[in-house]
């Protein structure tokens, strides 16, 4: 978690009462671009110049880097001076209600499952505990029925790569199996 | 006529058995991905990249155009039977189409639909067909430093002309850019922002990039705000229309497709303009016959607007093939399949792989042809899928997106990548910073560099070689007034999304009309 969104809670809970109409956790994505962008800007440091290239590979991350650091502090005036942010609506959003963040963490949890089990349990596996924690996380409780489709999804879709498009998925502990 | 015969050439080596196969594949995959509630045509596209992976170029450009021209009309069957549209661009097409659908009338809704889409979509596609070479043939002349005040002009347009907030268009911006640095010096070979990962040195994929920001931001974003309350699908039957629903539509289709395609083929793209102005026409019009019937279901309001979004979607492809520039979330993913399969979009495309080209564009035809002859029997079955339970369609969708992603180069590294891109998406919609100036920078940024290394070469190390061409003058002072316009109209009168905006109250916009 990497991203914008743990920091700023706890970042900013200290403050004395915020009006209701700021928005102080775009501070923490305010934060995050003067990072990035600072972090940008010192790598570009790092590189060295070549030789008969005018522009050299430091020019453009220095351009992105300060532009990215300015655009954070912009960012950060704008929030302070009362800017919110519109957030996204959608078919299936509601946006009355307040961000359920524990299901985006359950969510993140399966996926890191699968990133870290893909390699040796294979893809039939893996994405097949995929599907079904996620839609379990997201509120499903028919377990059987999530894993018969979970299973016939990806054990489907290695067969489908395999023969139809000659992309060989790792079968992992099924190997000889599938 | 010589573009004519090219494009029969095209017919020629797209027209087989095989290749049929593969349209219908790609349509039927499309508009299925398509119509699920909550993917909107760049996601679908992003999700059904992997399924062409081991296509030979043709066969792949082939279903690519199924998925794309099924994305778009499934994204409108959603909006007309949900009266909750998944992208900006189906949004005038939401307003009447499911007033109409409550009315009794999803069935015409839907016919009237899929058949201006049909429409626009082939007169959009054959005007490509003759604008494209003549661009393509100026745009070899191009220069570097021309070229590079081109995407300069794409990336202003993108970011601070259509988007609601310049700021936070900028952001997003400087975020793909950022993550467009990642890799190897093209000229130094030295790795950038790479933290010593060999992985990261070799570029973070542009279809994880994609799929990470669309798909797996959009599930998380959903899963945060999950509906609890189910939607209410309005039934419907097999779409039809009789002969006065087709007198009031061949009028606001033809409309609606000379609206889209300029707004399409300009750099400065994107539907949600031409479908607002084919909207904002067509009630004009009915107003004027005095057979108005807005408010409560009119089928020139669906008609219009429609046909506009698709006549813009294929002149997107103009500036697409002819300069390399994607100026719509979709075609910045297309763009992005070309380059999977080596191909680079921009001036020379035209000149050095024309058989390609003319294979694309033909099969973009018999897409939209096989669109219209397989999606007016199935739309009955297209609209239960709207009935699937909402955790096993995201978690379907999860899946999709982890395959996709992880099919591209076998690394588990890249399913990681795309867990944080997802959250970087979901971040982006928490914060209301727009998608496609992060996609755009993406995979412009690093060829922009490319070409103004190029223009710096040339001149010997002299800014004054970025403005050293007629041409890069004219496109900086375009850029001068791009800048400049907005902030004055502002002042002037409300920007357009705030006029849609209201728009979703008929009868207040009702009252300033008068």
């Amino acid at each position: 978690m990497s991203t914008p969104l743990d920091t700023p809670t706890t970042a900013e809970s200290p403050r004395t009462a915020p009006g209701p109409d700021r928005d102080l956790a775009q501070l923490g994505l305010a934060g995050t671009l003067v990072v990035v962008g600072a972090y940008t800007f010192y790598d570009a440091t790092t590189l060295r110049v070549g030789f008969g290239d005018p522009v050299g590979p430091r020019v453009f991350p220095y351009v992105i880097g300060a532009v990215t650091v300015l655009l954070g502090v912009l960012l950060a005036i704008a929030t302070l001076r009362g800017d919110v942010a519109e957030a996204e609506g959608g078919e299936d959003v509601d946006l009355r209600q307040p961000a359920d963040w524990i299901t985006v963490l359950k969510l993140v949890g399966v996926l890191m499952v699968t990133v870290l089990t893909v390699s040796f349990l294979g893809w039939a596996i893996s994405g097949a505990i995929l599907f079904v924690g996620s839609a379990w996380s997201l509120g499903s409780r028919t377990l059987v029925r999530d894993v018969i489709v979970g299973l016939v999804l990806s054990v489907s879709s290695w067969y489908a790569f395999h023969e139809g498009l000659g992309v060989i998925l790792p079968a992992g502990i099924l190997d000889g199996v599938l | 006529m010589d573009n004519l015969s090219l494009l029969m050439d095209g017919f020629g080596s797209v027209l087989t058995p095989q290749n049929l196969l593969f349209a219908c594949i790609g349509v039927l995959l499309g508009t299925f991905v398509g119509v699920l509630p909550g993917i909107g045509p760049a996601m679908a596209v992003a999700l059904l990249l992997p399924v062409t992976y081991g296509l030979d170029p043709i066969g792949a450009f082939i279903m690519f155009a199924g998925i794309y021209y099924g994305g778009m009309y499934g994204g409108s069957t959603t909006s007309i039977l949900l009266n909750t549209p998944g992208e900006s661009a189906s949004v005038m097409t939401a307003l009447e189409g499911n007033l109409m659908a409550r009315a009794g009338r999803a069935s015409q809704a839907l016919a009237t639909a899929a058949i201006g889409s049909f429409i626009a979509g082939t007169i959009g596609t054959l005007l490509v067909v003759f604008f494209a070479p003549a661009l393509a043939s100026v745009a070899v002349e191009i220069g570097a430093p021309s070229y590079f005040a081109l995407m300069v002009l794409a990336m202003i347009m993108v970011t601070s002309v259509l988007g609601g907030s310049p700021l936070r268009g900028f952001i997003a911006l400087f975020l793909g850019l950022t993550i467009g640095l990642v890799g190897l010096d093209l000229n130094t070979g030295q790795p950038r922002l790479s933290f010593d990962q060999p992985l990261l040195a070799d570029r973070i994929d542009v279809v994880v990039v994609a799929v990470g920001i669309f798909a797996l931001g959009e599930a998380l974003w959903v899963a945060a705000h999950l509906r609890r309350s189910p939607l209410h699908v309005i039934p419907v039957g097999r779409p039809w229309m009789d002969r006065t629903d087709f007198k009031r539509s061949w009028g606001p289709w033809l409309r609606g497709t000379a609206y889209g395609f300029p707004f399409g083929a300009l750099p400065a793209g994107g539907a949600e303009i031409p479908t607002f102005l084919s909207y904002l026409t067509e009630k004009r019009i009915a107003k004027r016959k005095g057979v108005d019937e807005f408010g409560k279901g009119a089928i020139e309001g669906v008609a219009g607007p429609e046909a506009a979004n698709n006549a813009s979607a294929a002149g997107t492809f103009v500036p697409l093939l002819a300069l390399g520039l994607p100026v719509t979330a979709t075609s910045a993913v297309m763009l992005a399949a070309l380059q999977g399969y080596g191909i680079e979009p921009g001036p020379g495309l035209m000149t050095d792989q024309p058989e390609l080209v003319w294979a694309l564009l033909a099969s973009l035809l018999i897409g939209n042809a096989l669109l219209l002859v397989l999606n007016l029997p199935l739309a009955p079955v297209w609209a239960k899928l709207l009935r699937i339970p909402r955790p096993q369609l995201y978690a379907g969708i999860l899946f999709f997106a982890a395959l996709g992603a992880y099919a591209a180069n076998l690394q588990a590294f890249d399913l990681l990548l795309l867990v944080l891109l997802g959250l970087l998406g979901l971040a982006m919609r928490r914060f209301g910073l727009p998608v496609l100036p992060l996609i755009l920078g993406v995979i412009l940024g690093p060829l922009m560099e490319l070409r103004l290394r190029e223009a710096m070469a040339i001149s010997g190390g002299e800014v004054s070689g970025l403005w050293s061409e007629p041409l890069a003058v004219v496109i900086y002072v375009v850029v001068a007034i791009a800048v400049a316009a907005p902030l004055a109209l502002r002042r002037v009168r409300p920007a357009p999304s705030d006029v849609a905006e209201e728009l979703d109250i008929p009868a207040v916009e009702e009252e300033k009309v008068r």
